[in-house]
C-alpha cells in the first residue's frame, strides 16, 4: 500500500512537471503573413488601417470631439505641439493584425517628427521614424530604426500613404492610411 | 483496487505538493536592485501611475478585471491582439513635474515558463520628451514575483485585496544584464542606443478591479554614441 502511494506521489510530481513545462501558458493567435519578395532581396508587407474603424486614440489639444469619447487629453501647454494617435493594424486581408502608435510632433528645439510603433504581438515591433514632408502630395517615406523579434537585424524602409474612400457605399470607412514595408537583413561578415 | 486508489491519491499528492514547491520557490524572489544602480552614466528618471483609472487611455480586451478607460475606447478583442493592452500615460520627473507622453502596449509572452519562474510579457514603450525627444524601449518584462508576492495574497484575502508595499525590478531582458533596450528617436536622443529598467512599486491590489495604488518607474542610462551597448545585446 505504502509503495503504490509512493508511486503515486513520484507519478503525480514528474505529471505536474512535465505540464508545466510542456503545455503552453501563453499561444498568441497568428494569421499567416502575407509578404512579397522584392527584386534587390528583401521583404515587402503591406499592412492598413481602416479609418475611423480602427482608430482607438487621437490625442491632441483642443479637440472639440474627443476620440475616444470621454477623453481628458492634458492640457498641458508642453503637449501642444502633439499628436498621438493609436490605431488597430489589419493585413491584406482586412484581418486585424496588431496595435499602432503614431506620434507627431513638431518644436522649434528638437525639429518636426513622425513616428509609428507598429507591434504585431505575435511577430514583434517596428520603430519607424518618417520624413515629415509629403512626398508629391501622396505619401511619405520613412526608415526602420529599430526591430524587435521578427524585425531585430533588419533594415528598410517604410511608405504611409493616406487612400481616401472612392466606393461611396454607406459601410465603406472614409479612406485608409497604407504602410508598405521593405525591409532586408543586415549583411554581416562571414568570418 | 486499494492499490489504485492509493496510487490516485499518491499522483493528486504528488502534483499538489510540486506546484505548491514551485509557487514558493525560495531562489524566484523579487530583485529590488537595479543593474543600472551603479552606473556612471547619467540617468533620466520618469515615473507613471499604473493604475488603468488614473491614465489618458487603457484598453484591454475588454474581459479582463481592470477595465478600460475611458469606458468607450475601443477594445482590443480580435484574436491576434486578444492577449495585448495598450497604456497612454503622461510621464513625471523625480520632482513629480509633467515631463513626456508615453505609449506602453504589452502582449503575453509566449516565452512565458511557469517551472522557471517566468511569467513573461513583451512589452514596449514609445515616448515623447517634448523639447528632448523620443525613445523607444524594448523589454521583456517578469511579473512572477509580483503575481506571487501581491496578486496571489490578494486572492487568498477574505477581504479580496493586498495591501502592503512591494517595490521589484520587472525588466527581465532583453539585455545580458536583465536591461532593456532603449532606442532613441529624435532629438538629443536620435542616434543613441541605451538600456533601461523599469520597476513597479504596488501598494493596494483589489481581486474586483486590479492595480488601485501602483507606481512605475523608468530608469534609463544615456549612453554617448550608437552602438555603444552593442556588444552587450549581441551576447545574447
Amino acid at each position: 500500500m505504502f509503495k503504490s502511494l509512493m508511486a503515486g506521489i513520484v507519478l503525480g510530481a514528474v505529471a505536474a512537471v512535465t505540464a508545466v513545462y510542456f503545455v503552453p501558458v501563453v499561444d498568441q493567435h497568428r494569421e499567416t503573413s502575407i509578404i512579397a519578395v522584392t527584386k534587390n532581396g528583401g521583404n515587402t508587407e503591406l499592412f492598413h488601417i481602416n479609418v475611423p474603424m480602427d482608430r482607438i486614440l487621437i490625442g491632441a489639444s483642443g479637440q472639440s470631439n474627443p476620440l475616444p469619447p470621454g477623453l481628458e487629453w492634458p492640457e498641458d501647454l508642453q503637449f501642444a505641439n502633439i499628436r498621438a494617435e493609436l490605431f488597430k493594424i489589419r493585413n491584406v486581408r482586412d484581418v486585424v493584425v496588431g496595435i499602432a502608435s503614431r506620434m507627431a510632433a513638431s518644436s522649434d528645439k528638437v525639429g518636426d517628427s513622425i513616428e509609428w510603433v507598429l507591434h504585431l504581438p505575435a511577430r514583434g515591433s517596428a520603430f519607424v521614424m518618417m520624413r515629415p514632408e509629403i512626398i508629391g502630395g501622396v505619401h511619405r517615406i520613412g526608415h526602420l530604426r529599430a526591430g524587435t523579434r521578427e524585425f531585430d537585424g533588419l533594415r528598410g524602409r517604410v511608405t504611409e500613404r493616406w487612400v481616401p474612400d472612392t466606393s461611396g457605399s454607406e459601410d465603406a470607412p472614409e479612406g485608409r492610411f497604407e504602410l508598405l514595408t521593405e525591409f532586408v537583413g543586415i549583411a554581416e561578415d562571414i568570418q | 483496487m486499494k492499490y489504485l486508489i492509493m496510487v490516485i491519491i499518491g499522483f493528486f499528492v504528488g502534483a499538489a505538493t510540486t506546484i505548491v514547491l514551485m509557487f514558493f520557490n525560495p531562489l524566484a524572489s523579487a530583485n529590488p536592485l537595479s543593474p543600472l544602480a551603479v552606473s556612471d552614466n547619467e540617468l533620466i528618471s520618469l515615473n507613471y501611475s499604473a493604475v488603468a483609472g488614473d491614465a489618458i487611455v487603457f484598453t484591454n480586451n475588454g474581459n479582463s478585471q481592470v477595465r478600460p478607460k475611458p469606458a468607450k475606447v475601443l477594445q482590443l478583442w480580435e484574436a491576434s491582439i486578444r492577449h495585448t493592452e495598450v497604456l497612454v500615460t503622461v510621464l513625471t520627473n523625480s520632482r513629480n513635474a509633467v515631463v513626456g507622453l508615453g505609449v506602453k502596449i504589452t502582449s503575453d509572452s509566449e516565452s512565458t515558463r511557469l517551472i522557471k519562474a517566468e511569467m513573461l510579457v513583451d512589452s514596449i514603450w514609445h515616448i515623447y520628451l517634448p523639447g528632448r525627444g523620443s525613445l523607444f524601449i524594448e523589454q521583456t518584462e517578469n511579473f512572477w514575483s509580483y503575481a506571487r508576492e501581491v496578486i496571489a495574497p490578494a486572492y487568498w484575502s477574505s477581504a479580496d485585496n493586498w495591501k502592503g508595499v512591494w517595490n521589484g525590478n520587472t525588466t527581465a531582458g532583453p539585455g545580458a544584464l536583465g536591461t532593456a533596450r532603449v532606442i532613441g528617436g529624435s532629438g538629443e536622443f536620435s542616434n543613441r542606443q541605451m538600456a533601461a529598467v523599469e520597476a513597479l512599486s504596488a501598494r493596494v491590489y483589489s481581486v474586483e478591479s486590479g492595480p488601485l495604488a501602483m507606481d512605475g518607474h523608468l530608469t534609463i542610462e544615456l549612453r554617448s554614441e550608437d552602438g555603444a551597448l552593442a556588444s552587450e545585446f549581441a551576447a545574447e
